[in-house]
Order: C-alpha cells, then structure tokens, then sequence
C-alpha cells in the first residue's frame, strides 16, 4: 500500500515536472507577454496521480487475464460471450436495421443529418477494415481513396452533368484503380513501410488538388454539386436528406454484406493467414502480392464509392477535407471497434463521430482523447471494444456415427 | 549557370539536410533496435522547439540577452525532449514488447496525434514567432549571401553532435550495448546487457538529437506551431529509410539527399510541389532498392 502511495506519488511529480512549461507558461512571443497558469500544476499532479492508479490496477488485470486464457479459463465479458453467439448477432443486427429504417421518420432532418454522417464513416471504417483488420495492412492515406471518389463526383458533375447513379460505380471503380496503381509497386514492402508510403499517398493527393487548378478549382474547392437525383423528382432539402439516408443505409448494408461474405471467402482466409504470419502464408502457396493488392483495391473501392456519395451531400468539397486527420480517425475507428469485427466498426464510427457532435463542449478534445484511446487500446483491448468472432468449423459426422453406433 | 545562385541553394539545402539527419537519427535508432517507426518521434522534435520558445519567451522578458538565451533554451529543450521520449516509450512501447506488430505502430500514431493535440490545447494552435537567437557574426558577412550565421552555427551544431555521436556508440560501453542489443536483442540480454535500460538510453539519445535540431530550426526558420513535428517527422524518416534504416551514416546521407533535392526542386522550378517531392523519392527508393542506400539486405528465416 504505502509503496504504491509513494510510486504514484513520484509518477504525479514526474509529470508536473514534465508538463511544467507546456502546461504552466504560455507565452506569447508577439506581444511578449508571459502568462503563468499555476492552477495547472494541480490538476496535472491529481490527475496523475489518479491515472497511475489506474494504470497499475489494468496492467495487473492484462497480466491475470493472459494467464486465465493461458489456462483455456474463458475471460469474456458477458457482452461479448452474447456477442459470440451467431444467433443472438443476427437478431441484434435485424434489430438495428428496423431501427435504422424508422429514424427518420422518427426524427428531424438536422438528426437525420448527422447520421448520414455517421453512416459514411461506418462505411469508411468497414473499407480500412478489409485492410487493417483483415489483412493486417496499415493504410495512413486511406482518406486519399475517398477524395479520389468524391473529386471524381465534383468534377464530372461540373464538366460533364453527370448524374450521381452513373458516377457512383466510377467512383468506386476510380478509387479501386487508384488502390491498384498506388498498390502494386509497394505491396512487396513491409508493414511499416506501406504505412509511411500510404501516408505519404495520402499527402500528394491533397498537394495535387491544391495545386492542381485547372482539374479542381484549388483550394477553393468545388460548389454546388447536384444531390442525387431520383427519377427527376424535385425534393426539399430535408425530403432530398431523408433519401440521401436511405441510400446510405442500403450502401451500408451492401458493405457488411459484401465484407461479410468475404471474410469467410477463400480469398478472405488468404487475407487473415497474411496477416498472422506473412511468411507461413507464402510457403503454403498463397499469391502475397495479388491477395495483398487485392485488400488494398476493394477497401479503395468502397472509400472511392462513399466519396461520391459525400460530395452528393455536401455538394460542396475541397482539399481540406481530405487531411491526414481524416484518416486518422478512421484508423481510430477501426482500432477502437475491433480489427476485423464489422459489429466493432460499426459501433467504432458511431461512438467516434456521434460523441463529439451530441457533446460540443468535448469536440475540442476529440482528437486528444482519440490518440489517447489508440494506445490505450492498443496495451489492453487489442482486440477492440467488440472483437472479431472467428469462425468456428465443427465436424459433426462423427458425433452422429457415435451415437449410431452405441 | 549561376554560381552564385546554386551555391546559395547548395548551402541552404545542406542546412535542412542537417536538420532532417539529426532528426532521421531518432528514427533510424529506434528502428535499429526495436522495428518500430516510432511515429512519436516527431511530436518530441516539435516539444522541443515549443519548450525553447517558451524559455527564450520568459528569458526576454526577464532581461537575459543573446546568446545566453540559446544556451539555456537549448539545455532546457534538451532536458525535455529527453523525459518525453522516455516516458513515451515506457508508456506507449514497453508494455507492447512481443505483441503483433502492428500494435506498437498504432500505439505510435496514437501518441502522435495525442501529443500534438496536448500542445495545441495547452498552448495555442497560432504560429508563434521564435526570437532570433542567432547572431550574426562580421565575419561572415563578405559570403552573407551564400551563407548566412544561422546556417553556419547549424551546419557546425550539426557536425559536432555526429561526431559525438559516432565516439558514443563506436567508443562506449553503453555504444557497445546499443550495437549489441541492434544485432540481436535475446542473445543481448543472455550475454547480461540490461536491454530495457538500453530501448530506454536509444529512445533518450534520439530525443536529445530531434531537440537540438527542433531548436536550431525554429530559429533558423523562425516561427513555431504545433504541427511542425508532422511533416519533419515525415521527411526524416524518409531519410532515414532512403539511406538504409537502421545505418547510421545512412541517416545522414538521407537527409542531406532530401535537402538538396528539395531546396533545388524549390529554387529551380516551383515550390508548390516542394513537400510531396519527399515522398516520390520515397517510392522510388522503395522499389529501386527496398533496403536504403547504405542498408543492408536482411534476410527473414523462419
């Protein structure tokens, strides 16, 4: 006891030592000016001091519970035991669904709004999700797949008049070329590599639209972008907003059960025995370059498709809303809903876009508490909020022959 | 040709060269010994500069002058960036040693955008000018423009820091630890070499060179904002992976590849590409030669 009174102790100094200048002194060096903000101190040595406790007690529980499932003890939550159980998961699911469909009906169109919002970045998340989760690729730039989509929309909207039905396969197309030119070359490298190189990705296409004025009017962006149209019909704002809802909601429906059925694919086991042992995985005759760039293009894909799907509903974009912020949170969702869990994703991107826009006084935190969530994550919850539930295969012949016998 | 012009060029190029060296160290160290990017590593470059504006801020205002200011600031920036990198690793890293890889790499981009975040909401999301604590020396002044004092002091800065860097880890014990634990951790810790203290002194002595060159570069370029650590970040683990990641001299040579080519990009056709110009190298380098300039070829054994 007194020895963890006094390492928490020196832990909470360590970190008023630590955060002393950034925390206490704000200077500002145009008006030379110095302002101390000693209340700080306080706050930083309590919540240390809090946190530490914190930390000890979870680094104590990762310890018994990777000792537990040494031992074959199942330490699931109940949660997710429920969660596990494929019957109880497709009801919950059906339920979500009648939910979905009845909200806006239920509610106004600035809810309804958001949650088109959301929706999008459940999409966004399932793409990285085939990537990350699956195969165990870390793409930094994702966000670069989705501009490509919605630039894509912008511009042959503007030049072209295209309609937002026709555009929407090219979108998605575009994205997936993009995902296989970007892809081939550096698909043999690393891990490590491709995340810096994705990222990298990520950058040029932002500096190239910016840049790039005749193609797309620079950083002013692109205005006035026609939403979707059905059949010729005028719609309100909020009639054209309910449908925009509707149509993502089919998308969405579309990804987790395109991603589902691929998961358990033959080319969706090549993805997870990739991502468990690369090496293992080629000598048992798997194309690594072509089940690679294979992940790769179909997450492209369907950030190249929901990209269009944005610029309809904005109808206005421009290079600043394809920063590596984006992908970031992305990412985030992806880690904090479960690699490989489409349940864990989708509740990821609720949590991580609805929080901040419901609680606006915590929306400046976002991203700190964001960053903070991925390492956290990372050290206790590797596997995420909800986590991936591996398919099971039981041979029953046996069992039957058994019972036949005797 | 103009001479006059491209050695203007030449010089500026060789001071951002510096710059992203020092900073490619922490990289190309980290990645010695651990395989990890430690994608933190340029958040604690960023600290490092926001930490010597904020003491050069309160050293002017309570009189100190020149050169005195530099010193401090740079020792202060120094002592920080040092406790952050340590306490990053010990946070973030330590407690993901032996999981998937992919783990430690989030938990890296986390604390990256974490600490960026810190700063931004502790201090301010403005762009801050930084003192110029530079002086200008008379003796420079016949070549002042090819190449100024600052550049001077910096390429110098730069100079000796390798040198003593070099003599630690050609000449030391600790040098001979870190090489040890490099070739290969296990039989580091079988042969009694205390390899945590090890990660910890690498993640120290990278922070140290990252701090050096964040106060040399705020006051070379004059103004500092939270998100500076990013893209230098960026760029100097593209140098150290240019020059093979994990070689030492290949940092270096890295990152002055990456200055030159980017200040003669810049100067000769357009600076509207200059920062994306990094990372076309980095593709190409990637698929000409995986393993860096300098590096060398790993074989994987199962």
């Amino acid at each position: 006891m007194v020895r963890e009174f006094k390492q928490s102790l020196l832990i909470a100094l360590w970190f008023v030592f630590l955060t002393f200048p950034l925390m206490v002194v704000r200077v500002n060096t145009i008006e030379n000016i110095v302002v101390w903000r000693w209340e700080n101190i306080l706050w930083v040595a309590i919540g240390a001091f809090l946190l530490s406790y914190c930390w000890r007690y979870m680094l104590a529980r990762r310890r018994q519970q990777s000792k537990k499932a040494e031992e074959g003890i199942d330490t699931r939550g109940p949660l997710q035991a429920a969660l596990d159980n494929v019957q109880l998961r497709n009801r919950a699911m059906a339920v979500l669904l009648v939910l979905a469909v009845i909200f806006p009906l239920v509610f106004d169109t600035y809810q309804t709004n958001i949650m088109v919002t959301a929706l999008i970045f459940v999409v966004l998340g399932l793409g990285l999700n085939i990537g990350v989760g699956l195969a165990g690729l870390l793409d930094l730039g994702y966000v670069a797949f989705f501009g490509v989509g919605a630039y894509t929309y912008a511009i042959l909207n503007a030049n072209f008049d295209l309609g937002f039905w026709i555009v929407l396969p090219i979108g998605g197309v575009l994205g997936c070329l993009f995902g296989v030119v970007l892809g081939f070359p550096i698909l043999r490298l690393r891990g490590d590599y491709l995340a810096i190189v994705t990222l990298g990705f990520g950058m040029i296409f932002k500096v190239v639209m910016e840049n790039w004025e005749t193609l797309s009017k620079g950083p002013s962006g692109i205005a006035n972008i026609d939403r979707p149209g059905l059949f010729g019909l005028e719609m309100t704002l909020a009639q054209s907003t309910v449908y925009i809802y509707y149509i993502m909601i089919a998308l969405v429906v579309l990804t987790i059960i395109v991603t589902n059925r691929l998961k358990n694919s033959r080319v969706g086991r090549a993805w997870i025995a990739l991502r468990e042992d690369e090496i293992a995985c080629v000598a048992m005759g798997i194309d690594m370059a072509r089940t690679k760039l294979s992940a790769y293009a179909l997450g492209a894909f369907w950030a190249g498709m929901v990209g269009v799907l944005f610029a309809a509903k904005t109808t206005f974009i421009n290079p600043a809303g394809f920063t590596f912020m984006q992908s970031a949170i992305i990412l985030s969702i992806v880690v904090l809903g479960g690699m490989g869990s489409i349940l864990g994703v989708i509740l990821g991107a609720f949590i991580l876009v609805l929080l901040p826009e419901y609680l606006r006084a915590f929306s400046e935190y976002r991203m700190l508490v964001f960053g903070a969530a991925m390492t956290l994550m990372m050290i206790f919850r590797p596997q995420g909020l909800i986590s991936n539930l591996r398919q099971i295969y039981q041979y029953k012949g046996s069992k039957e022959k058994a019972a036949h016998d005797g | 040709m103009d001479m006059e012009y491209f050695l203007e060029l030449f010089f500026s190029g060789l001071t951002r060269g510096s710059i992203y060296a020092l900073i490619a160290l922490g990289y190309t160290m980290v990645y010695g010994i651990i395989q990890l990017i430690n994608f933190a590593h340029g958040e604690i470059y960023m600290i490092g500069a926001f930490v010597a504006l904020i003491v050069a801020g309160v050293c002017t205002i309570y009189g100190l002058s020149g050169f005195a200011i530099l010193i401090l600031a740079a020792a202060i920036a120094i002592l920080y960036a040092a406790a952050y990198g340590y306490t990053l690793e010990k946070i973030a890293y330590r407690p993901l040693r032996g999981s998937p890889r992919l783990s430690p790499l989030i938990s890296a981009i986390g604390m990256s955008i974490f600490l960026q975040n810190y700063v931004l909401l502790a201090q301010t999301p403005d762009y801050l000018p930084f003192p110029r604590l530079i002086p200008s020396f008379a003796f420079m002044d016949p070549v002042a423009h090819i190449i100024g004092s600052a550049e001077l002091v910096i390429l110098v800065t730069t100079l000796v820091t390798m040198v003593l860097l070099t003599l630690l880890i050609k000449k030391t014990r600790v040098g001979k630890a870190m090489r040890a634990t490099q070739q290969d951790l296990s039989m580091a810790r079988l042969v009694g070499i205390n390899v945590d203290r090890v990660i910890s002194l690498t993640f120290v002595i990278g922070s140290v060179l990252a701090a050096i060159g964040g106060v040399l570069v705020a006051s070379y370029i004059g103004q500092v904002n939270f998100y500076i650590g990013f893209l230098a970040g960026v760029k100097a683990f593209t140098a150290a992976v240019l020059g093979g990641i994990g070689s030492i001299p290949g940092a270096v040579l890295g990152g002055l590849i990456i200055g030159w080519s980017e200040s003669f990009a810049a100067g000769y056709f357009s600076s509207d590409y200059e920062d994306i110009l990094t990372f076309v190298l980095l593709v190409v380098i990637l698929i000409v030669r995986p393993a860096g300039i300098l590096g060398k070829v790993r074989k994987q054994k199962v």
